[in-house]
């Protein structure tokens, strides 16, 4: 340092103690610092599909449609859409003032190339591709979609919540390769990525689009009008739990995605600190089996495991005793949502059968051969689910090889469709998203079409039926219908075994307001004080 | 001198090499999969094949590490898998909290452990002494995050004296970065005191056994001139070799510390990259330290012909 910056340190520090004091603090409510559920390692939402890159892109890239807290797509970049009456055409127009970050205005070729990079890589997408005749930009605002069959949940598939979302892109970025990284970062949401500023495992930035033209509507979750009532969002990457705590305490942070539960009653505690429950949808608890080989690939092996999973001792080693945080889950969709059902869930609900299970183990020929179970111990809820099915299987009888390792090599070798003896594997333990669950469309887990299937490749035709039927449906009616025969062959054929139902906390400081619980954590609408 | 140096570094590039060599082979026999973590849950396993092919990671062992050391031969260490960002790039965003760290540590530790040391051996046997070996196994027994919490809570959250997280760059001024700097060194550096200090009053006890100390004393040289003019500067030279070892210990002490107290550093993007799988960080990160670490030696091996003249390269 030299006499320069000495000097012009002591003029800055003269000037600062000259403002005045509320001018001060205005700056201050202009920022809001988060700290986000995990690093942000990437920032493509086509390419890499983990929750808090989606998360941060919501802010950037703005989306069709939207859906509300009732499941609903809700026009959100487009004006108005037309259905030809075949169902077989989708024409829609988009909002007039529509602007990319750099200035430019979007067209609807701009929409095209976005949907076409989308399309590879998302399940919905991937449909709607596989029926794709025609998808072309009609003017600069207005793009046709052209199929071979109807789609009927074409808006749900442009509005969802599930990665990857059909997030829009200008057309230049768009081209990109799906399965390469994209290296611009310009969209048309709320807010711009400070990409000069971004320190991945450190910090993200972001600065409000002063440009963006929000809907009329209120806000509701990915509808409504984004209205950005802060300046500039802060992400804040806090590798360690207690520090985040010691940080939001402190004030040095004002809001925390996803706090352990072991800190909340010492937050609590803290007269400035609000607690509530992040995500109502939650998540879903999942032992998933590989049908591939003995002893899970016989349907009564399985059986014997359901029957001796019981909800309560896995929810409460993954949440702790806080029991308003757990429910016990009859059915495979999501507890409290529209197409949740208990039809044909008895192996779930019913007592516990020690004796029942032993006796399909034997009855499926199980000799005592060792059931290689991927336990991640770097993610403390698959670490405590392993811990309890590994007592709850050795107490039936099985021989369980406990491997212990991070998360890193069980998503490497789960992909392994070997047998357990050359690096395969028969259990391993992960969780879904609660809104991923909510209907067939993106849950992977109740797929069932053998080698196209999710990690474990389970075969049942029986599920896959009731999936057709689910994305023919017309109505609710339908759609619950459809669900509940999806619920029934699961029941039967346990592609996997629901450990149980979570949510988790959130915590912010008090002068924090417009939190909105909701499957990701919405930035419009959120002010300080 | 000049040309012992020349050899010394002459000689850092096989011990580069061997450790280029080690650190590429483990990674590529280290079960993990960066393509399937990028791929995600609805990747088919032609995706997976795919992203593999468009990493390189499908070439064979030999093709991929020689490419990977024509680059850094040429000065890349490679792009992150994940940010997309060059390493370079990486570790230059994240050097400065880490050398910040090191370096506050370092004299932290050496402006304390050294005296503590001293104090220690002239009053062997008193209450002092024992006081010192007493904080000395305490600092080698608790865990480097303990002591990161207990200062986080008694200073930060309890007196608000200081910042409990984050790093502020020396450019926003000297007072934001100390601020934030103090309470991990003081954790980090604990355990370095508590080395520094032992090997310090070892070696002094055994210098201050010597016949011309004795002599000096004889011709009334006072205790101060004594300690730290004939003493310390004859017991310099294994202290310096504990600092120079110990630089390791803080390599090691950082990753948890930067962790405990949220500082954007390199310790920290090792973690990530290791979790992560991203082979090219893991690897430019594993050979700056092995490189930071042959050239502290270096500077030690240098510096003991200061402190001993009778020492000729």
């Amino acid at each position: 340092m030299n006499r320069r910056d000495v000097l012009a340190l002591g003029a800055a520090a003269g000037a600062a103690a000259l403002l005045p004091a509320p001018a001060i603090s205005q700056a201050a409510n202009r920022v809001l610092r988060f700290v986000p559920q995990a690093n942000l390692a990437n920032f493509d939402p086509i390419w890499g599909t983990q929750f808090v890159v989606r998360n941060a892109s919501m802010m950037v890239w703005d989306t069709l449609y939207g859906i509300d807290n009732s499941f609903t797509p809700r026009r959100q970049m487009v004006e108005n859409e037309e259905v030809s009456s075949d169902g077989l055409t989708w024409t829609f127009r988009l909002r007039p003032n529509l602007r990319w970050h750099d200035g430019e205005p979007v067209r609807a070729q701009d929409c095209v190339a976005s949907l076409e990079r989308w399309m590879v890589r998302d399940g919905m997408g991937q449909m709607i591709r596989a029926l794709r005749q025609e998808l072309v930009a009609v003017d600069d605002r207005t793009f046709r979609l052209r199929l071979s069959a109807p789609y009927p949940k074409m808006l749900l598939a442009l509005g969802k919540n599930n990665t990857p979302i059909a997030f829009m892109m200008p057309e230049r970025i768009a081209r990109t390769d799906p399965f390469q990284q994209i290296t611009e970062y310009v969209g048309s949401g709320p807010m711009r990525f400070n990409r000069a500023e971004w320190v991945p495992g450190a910090r993200a930035t972001f600065s409000r689009f002063e440009q963006y033209v929000p809907r009329d509507e209120a806000p509701n979750w990915l509808a409504g009008g984004k209205r950005m009532l802060v300046d500039r969002v802060e992400w804040i990457i806090q590798p360690d739990p207690a520090t985040a705590s010691a940080a939001l305490q402190q004030g040095e942070v004002d809001w925390w995605e996803t706090p352990l539960n072991d800190l909340i009653p010492v937050m609590r505690r803290n007269r400035n600190i609000r607690i509530d429950v992040a995500d109502p949808l939650g998540n879903v608890g999942c032992l998933r089996f590989n049908h591939l080989h003995p002893p899970f690939n016989d349907v009564r092996a399985r059986q014997a495991v359901a029957w001796v999973v019981n909800q309560p001792d896995f929810m409460r080693a993954v949440v702790g005793g806080d029991d308003a945080l757990w429910k016990q889950m009859n059915g495979f969709f999501t507890p409290e949502t529209p197409n949740y059902t208990e039809a044909g869930g008895e192996i779930l609900s019913r007592p516990r059968d020690a004796a029942t299970a032993r006796r399909l183990l034997q009855e499926a020929g199980y000799n005592g051969q060792p059931v290689t179970m991927l336990v991640a111990q770097d993610l403390a809820p698959l670490s405590a689910m392993g811990q309890v099915a590994n007592a709850a299987l050795r107490a039936i009888g099985m021989n369980v090889d406990f491997v212990a390792t991070d998360w890193g090599t069980v998503g490497a070798r789960r992909a392994s469709r070997e047998p357990r003896e050359r690096g395969g594997w028969n259990i391993f333990f992960t969780w879904f998203a609660g809104a991923d669950c909510t209907n067939p469309a993106s849950y992977l887990g109740l797929r069932a079409h053998g080698d196209g299937a999710w990690f474990g490749w389970p075969n049942d035709p029986a599920i896959e039926a009731g999936r057709d039927k689910w994305f023919a449906a017309r109505n609710a009616a339908e759609e619950k219908a459809a669900c509940e025969e999806i619920n029934r062959a699961a029941c039967q054929s346990l592609p996997f075994v629901p450990t149980g139902f979570y949510r988790a906390y959130q915590a912010w400081r008090s002068n924090v307001n417009g939190i909105v619980a909701g499957p990701l954590p919405w930035f419009w609408g959120v002010s300080k004080s | 001198m000049w040309a012992y140096i020349v050899r010394r570094v002459l000689a850092t590039i096989p011990v580069m090499a061997v450790v280029a060599l080690f650190v590429f082979s483990l990674l590529y026999i280290a079960p993990g999969d960066p393509a399937a973590v990028i791929a995600g849950d609805q990747a088919t396993p032609e995706d997976v094949e795919r992203i593999r092919a468009s990493l390189g990671l499908d070439r064979p062992y030999l093709v991929r590490f020689a490419d990977w050391l024509w680059d850094i031969l040429n000065g890349d260490l490679g792009t992150s898998i994940f940010t997309n960002l060059p390493v370079s790039t990486m570790i230059a965003q994240r050097i400065e909290p880490t050398l910040s760290l090191m370096v506050v540590t370092i004299l932290l530790a050496v402006s304390i452990a050294v005296p503590m040391g001293v104090v220690a051996a002239w009053k062997q046997g008193t209450m002092a002494d024992r006081a010192v070996m007493g904080f000395a196994v305490l600092g080698f027994s608790v865990p480097v995050f303990v002591v990161g919490y207990v200062l986080a809570y008694v200073f930060a959250l309890e007196l608000d004296w200081l910042p409990v997280q984050g790093y502020t760059p020396i450019s926003q001024g000297f007072l934001p970065w100390i601020e934030n700097l103090i309470l991990p060194a003081i954790a980090l550096g604990t355990v370095y005191i508590a080395l520094i200090a032992r090997i310090t009053r070892a070696t002094m006890l055994e210098v201050l056994s010597q016949d011309y100390i004795r002599t000096a004393r004889a011709k009334g040289v006072g205790q101060r001139a004594i300690l730290f003019l004939h003493a310390l500067k004859n017991a310099a030279v294994p202290i310096v070799t504990v600092i120079g070892i110990g630089i390791a210990l803080l390599i090691g002490g950082a990753v948890v510390t930067e962790s405990v107290f949220a500082i954007p550093g390199l310790g920290r993007l090792t973690v990530d990259a290791i979790l992560r799988r991203d082979y090219p960080v893991i690897q430019g990160v594993v050979l700056l330290f092995s490189f930071v670490y042959v050239l502290v030696n270096l500077v030690i091996d240098l510096l003991y012909t200061l402190f001993d003249p009778r020492i000729r390269y």
